[in-house]
């Protein structure tokens, strides 16, 4: 594990439904990633895909042993990759997944566990629905992954830190919604933005958030990607609306110094949350 | 405007917000966006002197260059001075080409075999006659037909059918009147054209608020506090708008839905376009 690395946040516009320019889209990203020495790279929710997909779901899908993954894993030897694709399992199923791709294999899959079907979105119509929220042991430290909605629900976090994530990657395809007065973004970005420090000041670890840019149907996407480190500060904010990539190196000992400052993970009791979790879930009182 | 100030202003529910120097900076790149991914660098629309279509004239020349956007004003020869002079401020003002074709021969042609026509079938062939030409200037210049239709017109379905509400890319249809005039205001469209009263000028003296019974502003603030804010109906009286007013625009929105839509279909297979056969427009793109 690395104390300290460098991470680079690829803001990019996906082309709907084209796997093959997305991934020379990646493979360009790499290329900018790796000559400004970047030790990881994160790539937006559905990367290789676009977001909107809908009927063209299971024509996008990529097995996790495809020539396209074979491809990133080629790229992985010398820098990390975090991209996003549609998963199609041997059973049929097709899960919106995030690959950790490190030094030439994929080591680790997070399917989104939390598909939102409400509004203007209609996921679950489409997706298969992850059933795990891990950290990994990852060669730049423990992390999780954590696909967009995911991160709106706070279980998701909860369990990577008590996992032992040091950080958590969280692709994102997060379109604009509700411009009001006065802002400089619309309310998406600003709860975005809320959670995130909220996130890594309350569980003592980095966030890693990269949303993509563009419009599909019409529907915009704010980009903002940023790097948020356990005291809450901004290391690092791509543009908004526009395609980026930048980087930040992320020092892990902050997460040391924040966590010796405010245990709060080492104080949280665990055995308590389970015995309300499992009271809640049985309906008992409350 | 007597039926407008006979409708309470609700003063309980929220001002219709706009925040101009977003949204300009949104639209202009949406249209940039959707323009350009279909292989397109330029764009038609209709300019009719009115603020819709300055605004989305402006908010074109912003994301593609003056240079490519035309705006085609055609008149009849009922339609008012004042709005082909107004064409031509914004154009000007904005830097576009304009062209001018004349509807009144085919209009009147059609007429002559329905001289009891009413005033709203005459004006709705108009509003027809125009859309084709606009498509026609679309495979002549290679342009996209730009709309001009916003979220109140859209909303209360007060525009043709396959007429003006017809067009490939709408920057407006999530932006009501009040919002329009606002956002045209911010972006320097000129003050007589935002200022004076809407019309669709299909016949002599028209303005869409005598017409519709209401004022933008009025029903601007209704409609965003229904739709936008989810108000239900008992909400909304208690926030202090009448209860007729808001039966009448639940129903006009309510009847205009087919406007909104494909036409209906009859399900026979197993895939029915719209129905489970759901791709983005953008699909490929």
């Amino acid at each position: 594990m690395l104390d300290r690395f460098k991470v680079a946040l690829a803001q990019t516009k996906p082309h709907l439904g084209d796997v093959a320019r997305n991934l020379q889209q990646h493979e360009e990203a790499i290329v900018g990633a790796r000559a400004a020495k970047a030790d990881l790279i994160v790539f937006p929710e559905l990367s290789l895909t676009g977001y909107h997909l809908k009927d063209d779901v299971p024509s996008v899908a990529q097995r996790i042993d495809s020539p396209v993954v074979r491809r990133l894993e080629e790229l992985s030897r010398d820098i990390t990759i975090v991209a996003s694709l549609v998963e199609e399992t041997a059973d049929f199923r097709f899960f919106n997944s995030a690959l950790w791709i490190e030094r030439g294999a994929v080591r680790f899959v997070h399917r989104k566990v939390y598909l939102p079907t409400y509004g203007m979105f209609d996921e679950s119509r489409y997706f298969a629905r992850g059933g795990h929220v891990r950290a990994l042991d990852t060669g730049l430290g423990r992390a999780a992954v954590l696909v967009c909605e995911d991160l709106w629900h706070a279980s998701t976090i909860y369990l990577a830190a008590l996992d032992g994530a040091l950080f958590v990657v969280c692709p994102s395809s997060s379109p604009l919604r509700g411009v009001s007065e006065d802002a400089e973004q619309d309310d998406n970005a600003r709860f975005w933005e809320l959670i995130n420090r909220a996130y890594a000041q309350t569980y003592g670890l980095f966030i890693v958030y990269v949303n993509r840019v563009g419009f599909e149907d019409g529907v915009g996407f704010w980009g903002g990607s940023e790097v948020v480190d356990p005291l809450g500060q901004t290391l690092l904010k791509a543009p908004y609306y526009e395609p980026a990539l930048v980087t930040c190196e992320i020092d892990l000992a902050v997460a040391r110094r924040k966590r010796i400052a405010a245990p709060l993970l080492r104080d949280e009791d665990i055995d308590l949350t389970l015995r309300e979790l499992t009271r809640i879930r049985q309906g008992g009182p409350r | 405007m007597t039926a407008a100030e006979e409708v309470p202003g609700a003063l309980a529910t929220p001002e219709v917000p706009l925040n101009a120097p977003l949204v300009r900076r949104l639209l202009a790149s949406f249209i940039a966006d959707e323009v350009g991914k279909t292989g397109a660098t330029r764009v038609v629309l209709g300019l009719s002197g009115g603020v819709d279509s300055s605004l989305a004239a402006a908010l074109a020349a912003q994301a593609l260059g003056a240079g490519n956007v035309l705006g085609v004003k055609m008149p009849y020869r009922t339609s008012s001075a004042d709005s082909l002079q107004h064409a031509d401020l914004v154009a000007e003002r904005f830097g576009i080409e304009t062209m001018t074709v004349e509807i009144s021969p085919q209009i009147d042609a059609y007429f002559e075999r329905f001289p009891d026509a009413s005033a709203s079938r005459r004006g709705n062939k108009m509003a027809r006659e125009r859309m084709t030409i606009l498509y026609d200037q679309s495979a002549r210049t290679g342009g996209l037909v730009l709309g001009t239709s916003n979220k109140t017109e859209l909303l209360l379905g007060y525009g043709t059918l396959y007429g003006d509400m017809a067009s490939a890319v709408n920057p407006l249809g999530d932006l009501y009147k009040v919002q329009v005039w606002d956002l045209s205001r911010a972006i320097g469209v000129p003050l007589t054209v935002v200022d004076k009263p809407p019309t669709a000028d299909l016949w002599v003296g028209q303005t869409d608020e005598s017409e519709l019974g209401f004022s933008y502003p009025d029903v601007d603030r209704l409609l965003y506090a229904m739709i936008d804010l989810r108000y239900g109906r008992d909400e909304l009286v208690a926030a202090g708008f009448a209860q007729a007013f808001v039966d009448a625009v639940a129903l006009k929105v309510q009847r205009s839905q087919f406007k909104r839509r494909l036409p209906v279909i009859a399900k026979l297979s197993r895939r029915t376009i719209d129905r489970d056969f759901r791709y983005a427009r953008d699909w490929g793109l």
